[in-house]
């Protein structure tokens, strides 16, 4: 009898011989014909990350992406089939793989592939209604921050690398950290460059403060920051809503 | 008042495997299409434009839910969660159709995102079964059981493919999934006789065709061995088997599935076309 446990684990390990009991029409073992199964496995979980995370296999090449793939999906496949999801240990794996070592701002673009994923299939909700109303009315609303909006603070300049190998090669690289911005105003996530204070604006917005109160506070605690233009950022931006609930979908 | 809701069956026509980059092509030009057909784990992140997209669709086209993670032949429990977001899915959206396949992608360390074959065993039997029950008993509805593409054969196995899918539906009361290309890939890499199978199998209980391409190879001995890769064209001796299937069983839904290295829009209108010819030569 072949088990799928002893089935499964061959398939994960190249050097394993096929499990006893499988065959070809002639009843000899089946060599090849399990080697296709092995592909199949290793071929679609490694083209998935190469589609979850196009940057990084950019940076690393395709034959270099492919090998490393390899060695994460056999040590972290998927943990469910929502494969658009997968890949929540990459970051951390990128930090500990030697290799990669000379590239040490890999695992935050990671983050960002993965923030960017995120924020495209996260729930959607409605934008706050601030069209056409009195200036004091809206710094009164309690908004919170929509499920798409995510942010990143990185040591490293991980917008303007990323955005550099997403069509615009002639960027010039000024090695300082950036924070970004993910924010969904339609269906596309856009990620932006935060400025100085905007965490802590994020952080008292996810308080529950008005937004007259969020900004004060980021006032006082940030005096370097323009509170009032990262207001204006987050609410032209479409990072926040009202909705407590989220809206319909799965 | 003309009634435009799409039916809440499929209709015995062709479709195509939905891809967004042939949204505006379906939506603007379908020809003979006439329904869609998506893999229900795309759809089950809690928003944005794939479920935007779905919901625009379904209100355009009868939609075939069609799962590739369940795991239904797995030695270990369905998973709760996975079953769960099915369910959440297919209540949200109330396709036309939801099929599955005879296979099994789980193990210890996670989802191998394959679909593995079985042994056609009476202990297979009586798992793959239990388990389509608790399936159909949390959707409330009747599933579509599809038969695999195989590359190689178990020992064990005591019972042909065939007779193991028939018992299952006779068991079960489940629908069959009848994929041609499956078919002649399984049958050329067992020798099996392509159409004896199709003359053995329960035709009245299937509810859904596919039709999809593959690749060819060979194992170390020399003999062919064809892989289901949803990557080209259909080819023409399954085009020539899926004729002889409806001659026989009569029409019925028709999916054509390209999965990878997808074509424009009006290379897989063309193969739904070549579909709709022959479904017109035989009488419903």
């Amino acid at each position: 009898m072949t088990d799928q446990r002893s089935f499964g684990s061959a398939l994960l390990d190249p050097e394993m011989p096929p499990p006893p009991g499988l065959t070809d029409p002639q009843g000899r073992p089946a060599g090849r014909r399990f080697d296709i199964y092995r592909n199949n496995v290793a071929a679609s979980l490694t083209e998935a990350l190469a589609t979850g995370f196009p940057v990084i296999a950019k940076l690393l090449g395709e034959d270099f992406f492919k090998a490393m793939a390899g060695i994460f999906l056999r040590a972290h496949p998927p943990g469910d089939p929502r494969l658009q999801l997968w890949g929540g240990k990459f970051p951390g794996f990128l930090a500990r793989f030697e290799p990669v070592a000379h590239l040490p701002y890999l695992p935050d673009m990671a983050r960002l592939e993965l923030g960017l994923r995120q924020s495209y299939h996260a729930a959607d909700t409605a934008r706050l209604p601030i069209a056409h109303r009195d200036p004091a009315e809206v710094l009164a609303i309690k908004p919170r921050l929509a499920p798409a909006t995510l942010i990143l603070a990185s040591r490293f300049p991980i917008l303007t690398i990323w955005r550099k190998n997403m069509g615009h090669p002639d960027l010039t690289i000024d090695w300082t950290p950036e924070t970004v911005l993910i924010t969904r105003p339609d269906f596309d996530p856009v990620p932006q460059l935060l400025p100085e204070g905007g965490t802590t604006l994020a952080r008292h917005l996810k308080g529950r403060l008005t937004l007259a109160q969020a900004v004060t506070a980021t006032q006082t605690l940030e005096p370097d920051a323009d509170a009032a233009a990262l207001l204006t950022l987050f609410l032209s931006a479409g990072a926040l809503t009202l909705d407590t609930t989220l809206s319909e979908g799965t | 008042m003309l009634d435009v809701t799409p039916s809440r069956t499929l209709p015995a026509a062709p479709g195509v495997g939905y891809k967004s980059r042939h949204f505006a092509g379906l939506t603007e030009a379908p020809g003979p299409v006439r329904w869609i057909e998506v893999h229900a784990e795309n759809y089950m992140g809690a928003g944005g434009r794939p479920l935007a997209q779905l919901r625009a669709l379904s209100e355009r086209f009868p939609v075939s839910v069609h799962g590739v993670g369940l795991s239904i032949g797995g030695e270990r429990a369905l998973d709760r969660d996975h079953l769960a977001r099915l369910r959440h899915l297919m209540d949200w959206l109330d396709p036309a159709s939801f099929s599955e396949h005879l296979a099994w992608s789980t193990h210890d360390t996670g989802f191998l995102n394959d679909l593995l074959p079985l042994p056609y065993t009476e202990a297979t039997l009586t798992r793959v079964a239990a388990h389509i029950d608790q399936v159909q008993t949390t959707l409330g509805r009747r599933m579509l059981l599809e038969n695999p593409s195989t590359y190689l054969a178990f020992e064990e196995s005591d019972m042909d493919e065939v007779g193991f899918l028939a018992e299952l539906a006779r068991r079960t009361g489940c629908g069959l999934l009848l994929d041609v290309n499956n078919v002649f890939v399984s049958a050329t890499n067992q020798n099996w006789d392509p159409r004896a199978y199709i003359d053995a199998f329960p035709l009245d209980a299937v509810g859904e065709i596919h039709l999809g391409g593959h690749d060819e190879d060979e194992d170390e001995h020399g003999a062919p061995l064809l892989i289901d890769s949803h990557g080209r064209a259909v080819v023409n001796p399954v085009w020539t088997l899926y004729a002889h299937t409806i001659a026989r069983g009569g029409p019925r839904p028709t999916l054509i599935e390209w999965d990878t290295d997808v074509p424009d829009w009006p290379t897989l209108r063309a193969e739904a076309e070549r579909a709709a010819t022959i479904l017109e030569t035989v009488e419903a």
